[in-house]
Parts: structure tokens; C-alpha cells; sequence
């Protein structure tokens, strides 16, 4: 079910962000103890990576269908970005 | 409120997203951005084209100013064309229209035709006629030949007849069974009969012609005879009658003359008259003898005439013509009694004479005796003269002496003879007597001769008549028989024409009806052929129409099982429909479309339909519209969400406001959708209340059209929902037709009873 899929989506999102933010947590954690004498910032740098793939993750999870991934689909998209290119630049001509 | 200022903001905030992205996808930006900066080129572009615009218009005008048919193709081909040429151009010219020959004349061909035919027609007629009055001229000239030939032999038989006085043979009536003429009349008959096939009378006005004719003949010789006749007659008559006058007058004056003698002899008388007396008789004598003389003369003309008239008569005799008989008998008579009368008066005049002979015979002696007295008176005395009458007053005595001796001696001279005749009375008496005898005899004889003639002559007349009479009636018995015989020739030949007119008419009359009857009888048994064909007909078609609506009852009633089998097998459909859970679809609706397509194996609009139905369906089955219902909502739901969501915008971010969008935005669940969508309706929200609005009132249609119509991530969410609903919908719709499909068809073939 299509409708489903967003919903999978958001699941895996969450739990993909959810492991990611407690690894990046972890990680931070570990870094901060372990290398960084238990500053801050790895923390809050590995939450932040963690959350920030995550994110991105999750963007690009959603946004994965609108990305195109095919050389064809890269071609067609590039001669429409031509043609819209030569049609706007008439446009601007006259 | 708060609404419109989110909406607003939420507008602008899409708006400068349009506004920054210039690859717009052509789905949404529907405004174009025309940026006429550069205004002199448009101006140059626009003036170029109404340049070309107005040439184009121009050379088309002229053109078809040039060119009329150019102008109506353009006129054709162009709608409103016409109008702008006759504002430039005015009225278009008028058509040329190609002479049309005229119609070749009505020939009096018809007429000539008609009169050539009707000229034709009459021609034969005039041909029939000619050769009609043409074979009948010529049976009458043929009859004519004969029939006077006949008409000469009857008229010399009947004069055969006539002249044998004392044959009185039937007549046979000539024309039927004639001894004399039979060859003439066989031969006429033959004729007669020859030419009966056309016979035709003999024209009345040719025997009345001929009959007349000979009529006119007949009484032309007739007034001839009679004429002569009559004319004879009449002199004969006058001259009998003049000598009959004229012997009356002898007669008279022998009687005068005689009864003057007597007188005269009488010496009663004085002696005066005596000369008077003797005068008178003188002339009573001379006047006899003139009266004799006459008569003499008028008898012998009377008996010339007579004889003429005998010649005449026997003439007439002669000619032989019947009619004339009664006058021919008549003049015959007039003559017997003219003979008679004149012999009469002859006789009269004889016997006068014969007396008047006797008393001059008498006065002759007397005389001789007075002679003789006076001669011896002269002697005795000589001086008396001759005369002595007269000398009654002169005589003297001794003459008268004398005288008176003389007479006694006279009278003694009478007395002897007187004495002497007396004795010689007797003698002289039987002599006298004898001698009378024998006149009386002869005159007896003669009369007796005379009267047996004249008898003989009456009873020859009156056999005469008799038989004339006989003869006349006999001949009139002959013409009433030729008459009848000419009659019933008449007859017969009036008949015989008469029975072909009428055979002919009859036959005519027969020739129509047995047509008609023969017509009508075959009209009649047309019209039995006829109705019996159309009954055959009839019946062989309602045989046929029988047959056919049996076979067709057949083909019908295996219509109605096949189509009671497709009800029933839409009707199994159907019920699998209903199968559906309130998730999980139906069964596979394989089977009963399977059962469907086997039961309408030859209709290919079931079979059509039956194989439209999508695979999916066959294979998975289809959701109920319930569950779809149901699931809407959570598509709804998840719509609204991502409502925000497309190809350009689809960061997290997005999702995000998105998510806010759907909470902040209130609408009305349910709106219900307008007659037409504006593009302002094409937002998610607007779509998806829509959609719940038809939706929740059964319209899964609509409601599936205005899913369809999300753009973005709705509709990547709302995909799957589209696809089930539309399978449903089209599994639906073909289930609809197939049943009305059955339905149809099982209506069509039910019979309403």
C-alpha cells in the first residue's frame, strides 16, 4: 500500500534516526570520554552527526522517490532543461 | 481567522517558491510570465503580421474580384467570407446557367397517327362497305334477271290460263311449285340460295320499282286498250245510237207514212184535206224514204263501227292483259247490245216496213183500184181528170150518172169479186195463212236465229263473264297467290334476314356473354388461384413464420438459458463481490468471470466485457467499497500531511510544515465539490473534502477523480488507493454492464405473460 509506505518510511526514519542519534550519542559519548577528556562538544558533535544523518537519511529516505536515478531519466531531464531553457530565453528575447 | 492569515501566508510563501524556481513543472504554473520588456520588437512582430494579415486579406479580395469561382470556394471554405466580399466586392455575380434545350415538341405526330389510324380504320370500313353494297347489288341484279324472266313466264302462263276459257286449273302460285318455269324459278331459287349467305332482301323499293313498272306497263297498255276501247266504243255507240235514232225516226216515219197512208186511204176524210192529206203523205214518204235512207246509212256505219269495235275488242283479246278483260267484257256487251238494239230497231223497221209495204201495197191497190176507177171514170167520162178529189163540186148530173153507174158497177163488179174472194177466202186465207206461216216461220227462223244468236251471243257474254269472271277471279286468286307467294317471299327473305340479323345478334350477343362468362369465370378462377395462392402463400409464410418464430422461440428460448445462465453467472459475481472482507478483498473473481465467459462463449459483448475486467481483479479480487471507505481516511489523513510535499519540496523541513499545515488547517471535512473545478480547487484540501464529501455519499468515483487530482507526495500516497479503487470501479462497472448486460437480455428474451 502506498499509503503505507510513508508510514514504513517514517518507522524506518525514526528508528534509523533513533540508532543514529543514540550512536552518534554513544559515539560522542565514547569520543568525548575516550578522547576528548569528556568534553561537550563530542557529544553534542556526535549527537549532532548522529542527528544530522539521520536526517539526512530520513530526507533522503522521503525524498527518494522524487530523485531520479537512471542515466535515461538524467537524459530526458537534461533536454527538458534545454527546452526549457531555450523557451525562456526567447521569452526573454522578445 | 487565524485560517485565512495561514493561508495567506501560506500562499505567499508558495508564491516565493514559484517565483524563485524557473523550471516550473507545466502541471502547476499555469500563469506564463509574459515578459514583453523589449517593446519595440513586439511592436516590429505585430506589425509584421497585420502587414502579412492585410496583403493576405487584400490578394484575396482582389482575387476573388477577379475570379468568381475563387471567391465562392473562399465564400465555401470560409465561413463569414461571404459577407465580407459583398461588403467589398457587392453581390457576388449571378450563376451562369446553362441554356436548357427545350422540349422537343409534341409532334401532331400523335394526331397524324390518330387520323392515319382513324384514315385506316376507315378505310377497311369504307372497303367493308364498298364490298358490302357490292355483293349485294349483285344478288339483286342476279335476281332481277331472273325475276322478270319469271315475271314474263307467269304473265304468259296466266295468259295460257286466261285464253284456255274452259281450263279452270288451280293456278299454282308461281315462285313455289310452277310446272312451266321450275327451271327459271330452281335457277332463281339457286340464285336465291347462292347467294343467301348474303342475302339480302330484295330491296323493296326494286320490287315495288318493278311492280310498279310493270304495273305502269300493264296500265299504260290497259288505258291504251281502254282508250281505244272506249273511244271505239264511244263511237260505236254514237253511231249505234244515231242509227238506232235514225231508225227510230225511219220507224216513225214509216209509221207516220203509214198511218198517213191508212188515213189516206180512209176516204173518211173531206176531199179537201185529201190533197193535204196526200201532200202530207208525199211527204211523209219522201221524209220515210230520207229517214230509210239515213237509217241505212247510219246502220251501216253503226255496223262498221261496230265491226271496228269488234276488231278493236279482238285486238284487245289479243293483247292479253287480264285487267282488261272486264272492259274488254264490257265493250264486248256494249256491242252485243249495241248489235242487239240495232237489230231490233231493224226489225222494227222491217216489220214497219213490212207494214208499211202491206199498206202501200194496200194503198198501191187502192190506188191501182182508184186508178183504175178513174180510168174508167176517164173513160166513162173523160173529163174528169186525174184528180178527181178535187172535182168534187164540179161534176155534173150525168157525171155523176156515170159516176154512180160506174160505181154500181163497181160495186156489182167488188160484190162478185168480193163473192169470189169469199169463196176464195178460204184459199186465200190458208194461203195467206201458209204464206204467213212461212214469213212468220222464216221471220220466226229469223228471229229464232237472231235471238239464239243474241242468247248464244248473252251466254257466250255472260260465259264470257263468267268465265272472265272465273277467269278474273282465277287470275286474281293467281296474283293474291303471286302476292302471297311474293309475300311470303317477302316474308321469307324479310325473315330469313331477320333470323341472321338476329342469329348474328344473338350470336353476338351469346360471343359477349359467353365472353363474359368466360371472363368472369376466369376472373373467377384467377381469383381463386389467386386467393388459394395467397392462402398458400399465407399459410406457407405463417408456416414459415411459424418455423422461424419456433426457431426463433428456440434460438430464444436457448437466448433466455444463456442469458439466465449469464444473469446467474453475474448474479454468482455479483455474490463473490460481497465476499470481501472488511480488509481483505474479495476472492478471486476469476472463477466466476471464468463461468461468465464459459456461459456467453458467442456473445462477444459479454465476452468483451468479461475479458475487461482488469486482471487484478481476476487474480486478487477487488475491495469492497467499504474498505475503501475506510482506508480513505487514513489516505486522507496521510494526504493532508504531506499536502506539502512534491518534487521540489520534499526536505524534512517540508514534511515538517507540511505536518503543521495539516494540523493548523480547519476545513470543513466534508465540501461538497462544484459542477466545475477551478484551478483554486486543486488544492490538496479543497480535493481531499471533496472527496469526502462523495465518498461519504457512496460516490467512489468522484471521490477516486478527486484523489487523482493530488499532486506530490498525496499522490504518491494516495496511489495505491487510486489503483484499488479504480480497479474496484472497473471491476464495478463492468460487473454493472455485464448484469444490465444479463438483465437486457434476459428481459429481452423473458415473455411477459
Amino acid at each position: 500500500m502506498s499509503e503505507k509506505e510513508l508510514g514504513q518510511k517514517w518507522d524506518r526514519c525514526l528508528a534509523d534516526s533513533a540508532i543514529k542519534l543514540g550512536t552518534g550519542l554513544g559515539l560522542g559519548i565514547v569520543f568525548s570520554v575516550v578522547f576528548f577528556k569528556r568534553r561537550t562538544w563530542p557529544i553534542a558533535f556526535g549527537t549532532g552527526l548522529g542527528l544530522g544523518m539521520a536526517y539526512s537519511n530520513c530526507q533522503n529516505d522521503l525524498r527518494s522517490h522524487y530523485v531520479l536515478h537512471s542515466k535515461v531519466a538524467k537524459v530526458c531531464v537534461l533536454i527538458i532543461d534545454i527546452i526549457y531553457y531555450h523557451v525562456l530565453s526567447w521569452s526573454d528575447v522578445t | 481567522m487565524l485560517r485565512v492569515c495561514w493561508k495567506g501566508a501560506h500562499a505567499a510563501a508558495r508564491q516565493c517558491v514559484c517565483g524563485k524556481v524557473k523550471a516550473h513543472s507545466l502541471q502547476h504554473c499555469r500563469k506564463y510570465t509574459t515578459a514583453g520588456d523589449s517593446g519595440s520588437t513586439a511592436g516590429k512582430i505585430v506589425a509584421a503580421s497585420l502587414l502579412t494579415v492585410g496583403g493576405g486579406l487584400g490578394g484575396t479580395i482582389l482575387y476573388a474580384k477577379w475570379d468568381p469561382k475563387f471567391r465562392a470556394n473562399v465564400e465555401k471554405s470560409v465561413p463569414y467570407s461571404d459577407q465580407l466580399f459583398e461588403m467589398a466586392l457587392g453581390p457576388p455575380p449571378p450563376p451562369l446557367v446553362p441554356l436548357q434545350k427545350k422540349p422537343g415538341k409534341i409532334e401532331p405526330l400523335q394526331i397524324s397517327s390518330l387520323s392515319e389510324a382513324s384514315k385506316e380504320s376507315k378505310q377497311p370500313k369504307a372497303k367493308a362497305k364498298k364490298s358490302d353494297p357490292a355483293p349485294m347489288e349483285a344478288p339483286p341484279a342476279v335476281e332481277e334477271a331472273p325475276a322478270p324472266q319469271t315475271l314474263e313466264e307467269a304473265s304468259a302462263e296466266a295468259a295460257h290460263i286466261i285464253s284456255a276459257l274452259g281450263e279452270v286449273p288451280s293456278v299454282p302460285a308461281p315462285g313455289t311449285s310452277d310446272e312451266s318455269p321450275p327451271g327459271h324459278m330452281a335457277a332463281g331459287e339457286e340464285c336465291k340460295d347462292h347467294h343467301e349467305p348474303v342475302l339480302k332482301e330484295r330491296p323493296v323499293e326494286e320490287v315495288t320499282a318493278r311492280l310498279a313498272q310493270q304495273d305502269k306497263a300493264e296500265q299504260d297498255a290497259l288505258a291504251a286498250l281502254t282508250a281505244g276501247l272506249e273511244e271505239s266504243l264511244g263511237s260505236t255507240a254514237k253511231t249505234t245510237l244515231q242509227a238506232i235514232g235514225a231508225q227510230e225516226a225511219a220507224l216513225t216515219a214509216i209509221a207516220a207514212h203509214t198511218n198517213k197512208l191508212k188515213d189516206a186511204m180512209d176516204s173518211q176524210t173531206p176531199p179537201d184535206e185529201k190533197s193535204a192529206q196526200w201532200k202530207a203523205l208525199n211527204e211523209a214518204l219522201s221524209e220515210r224514204t230520207r229517214a230509210m235512207e239515213e237509217a241505212e246509212e247510219a246502220l251501216l256505219k253503226a255496223k262498221g263501227e261496230l265491226e271496228k269495235l269488234r276488231e278493236v275488242i279482238n285486238s284487245a283479246k289479243q293483247s292479253k292483259i287480264d285487267t282488261a278483260r272486264p272492259q274488254i267484257l264490257a265493250a264486248e256487251e256494249n256491242l252485243h247490245s249495241m248489235i242487239v238494239d240495232l237489230d231490233k230497231v231493224v226489225t222494227k223497221v222491217q216489220t214497219a216496213q213490212t207494214e208499211a209495204k202491206i199498206v202501200s201495197q194496200y194503198s198501191e191497190l187502192v190506188n191501182e183500184a182508184k186508178a183504175q176507177f178513174q180510168q174508167e171514170l176517164a173513160n166513162i167520162t173523160p173529163e174528169i181528170q186525174a184528180n178527181w178529189k178535187g172535182l168534187s163540186g164540179k161534176l155534173s148530173a150525168d157525171d155523176l150518172n156515170s159516176l154512180i153507174a160506174h160505181a154500181h158497177r163497181r160495186i156489182d163488179q167488188l160484190n162478185r169479186e168480193l163473192a169470189e174472194q169469199r169463196v176464195r177466202e178460204q184459199l186465200h186465207i190458208e194461203v195467206a195463212l201458209e204464206q204467213q206461216k212461212l214469213e212468220d216461220q222464216k221471220a220466226l227462223e229469223r228471229a229464232v236465229v237472231s235471238a239464239l244468236a243474241h242468247s248464244r251471243e248473252d251466254m257466250r257474254l255472260e260465259q264470257e263473264k263468267k268465265d272472265v269472271l272465273f277467269v278474273m277471279e282465277a287470275e286474281m286468286r293467281t296474283q293474291l297467290r303471286r302476292q302471297a307467294a311474293a309475300h311470303t317471299d317477302h316474308l321469307r327473305d324479310v325473315l330469313k334476314v331477320q333470323e341472321q340479323e338476329l342469329r348474328e345478334e344473338a350470336q353476338e350477343i351469346l360471343n359477349s356473354r359467353v365472353m363474359e362468362q368466360e371472363t368472369h369465370y376466369r376472373r373467377l378462377t384467377q381469383e381463386q388461384l389467386d386467393t388459394f395462392t395467397l392462402d398458400m402463400n399465407a399459410a406457407y409464410a405463417r408456416l414459415k413464420g411459424i418455423e422461424e418464430a419456433i426457431d426463433s422461440h428456440v434460438i430464444a428460448e436457448e437466448e433466455a438459458r444463456k442469458a439466465h445462465q449469464l444473469w446467474l453467472s453475474v448474479e454468482a459475481l455479483n455474490y463473490t463481490l460481497k465476499s470481501a472482507g472488511a480488509d481483505s478483498p474479495t476472492e478471486p473473481l476469476e472463477g466466476a468471470v471464468g463461468v461468465i465467459k464459459e456461459s456467453c462463449a458467442e456473445n462477444e459483448f459479454a465476452q468483451a466485457l468479461a475479458t475487461a475486467i482488469p486482471e487484478e481483479s481476476l487474480s486478487r479480487g477487488i475491495y469492497s467499497e467499504a474498505s475503501l471507505r475506510a482506508r480513505f481516511y487514513d489516505i486522507r489523513r496521510l494526504a493532508r500531511r504531506v499536502a506539502l510535499i512534491d518534487e521540489t519540496r520534499n526536505s524534512l523541513y517540508q514534511y515538517f510544515l507540511s505536518y503543521l499545515q495539516s494540523i493548523l488547517l480547519f476545513e470543513s471535512e466534508q465540501v461538497p465539490p462544484p459542477a466545475k473545478l477551478a484551478p483554486e480547487d486543486l488544492d490538496t484540501f479543497k480535493l481531499l473534502a471533496y472527496a469526502t464529501y462523495s465518498i461519504e455519499r457512496g460516490d467512489l468515483e468522484l471521490a477516486a477523480k478527486f484523489v487523482n487530482q493530488l499532486r506530490g507526495e498525496s499522490q504518491r500516497v494516495a496511489q495505491d488507493w487510486i489503483k484499488e479503487a479504480r480497479l474496484t470501479l472497473e471491476t464495478k462497472q463492468v460487473i454493472s454492464l455485464l448484469s444490465a448486460y444479463a438483465n437486457a437480455v434476459g428481459l429481452g428474451t423473458t415473455q411477459a405473460p
